[in-house]
């Protein structure tokens, strides 16, 4: 690996787990880029070693935002331990849909919770 | 079953849904269902999402390891840094308005929305 290659994760792995923290994710957007880019694995691998990496940052920035107070820790576990039906299903759905049925979907989810948040961020600020 | 218990249960189907079909944590949906459905504040719906990615992502690595895909050096060679960017990330956070981390994460939405239809 060259020295620019490693500053390009060390760069990228920093500004994934930033957003991570500010937005609540793991950083898997950037994570898989990245391994691609820089260390040349394959999209399969780069998944794959991003969802460790993402494990290691969510842990890390939840126990974080525990000290702050703002973790509900058996909502969040019952969430993550309930997810295996949901990521069986998304799987079975995503081999019998065709792929832009799911991303035009997709795209319109994240356009109503955009909208739902972009009127939280819009209202008037709470009293001090 | 309570209901705010099946809430819980529809929002960790959706996210694993969502993760299973386009290989994202699951925070894109998770964040906005628990301040939009259940009333959390902005921060601590994304330290919850974070303590749930962090199962959900530990269960998906240990199921891509049996495969033999994940790379453990790789992984801690761009988590180190990460964890870094994580606690800087928190720490700013905690100093700008709730609003602002709504907006942020509304914007992001957006973002991502035009690139899946383009």
């Amino acid at each position: 690996m060259e020295a620019g290659d490693l500053l390009g994760l060390l760069v990228i792995g920093f500004s994934a787990g930033m957003l991570g923290g500010l937005v609540g994710g793991g950083g898997g957007v950037l994570f898989v880029p990245g391994l691609v880019i820089f260390l040349g694995e394959s999209q399969l691998e780069a998944e794959a070693t991003s969802l460790l990496a993402m494990a290691l940052v969510a842990v890390v920035g939840a126990a974080r935002q525990g000290g702050y107070g703002n973790l509900r820790l058996r909502d969040g576990l019952v969430v993550g331990v309930l997810s295996p039906i949901g990521v069986g299903a998304g799987t079975v759905l995503a081999n019998n849909l065709p792929e832009r049925a799911l991303e035009l979907s997709f795209a319109a989810l994240q356009l109503y919770f955009a909208y739902g948040l972009a009127r939280r961020a819009l209202r008037s600020p709470d009293p001090p | 079953m309570s209901e705010r218990l099946g809430r819980l249960a529809v929002i960790a189907t959706v996210a694993g849904m969502f993760s299973g079909l386009f290989g994202i944590g699951g925070g894109t949906v998770i964040v906005p269902l628990l301040i939009l459905w259940l009333g959390y504040g902005e921060r601590e719906a994304t330290g919850t999402s974070l303590a749930a990615i962090a199962v959900i992502a530990a269960l998906a690595a240990g199921a891509h390891a049996l495969y033999g895909n994940v790379d453990p050096l790789a992984a801690l060679l761009i988590g180190l840094p990460a964890v870094g960017g994580v606690l800087a990330g928190t720490t700013l956070q905690q100093r700008i308005p709730e609003q602002a981390v709504a907006g942020v994460f509304a914007a992001l939405l957006m973002a991502s929305a035009t690139v899946l239809v383009l």
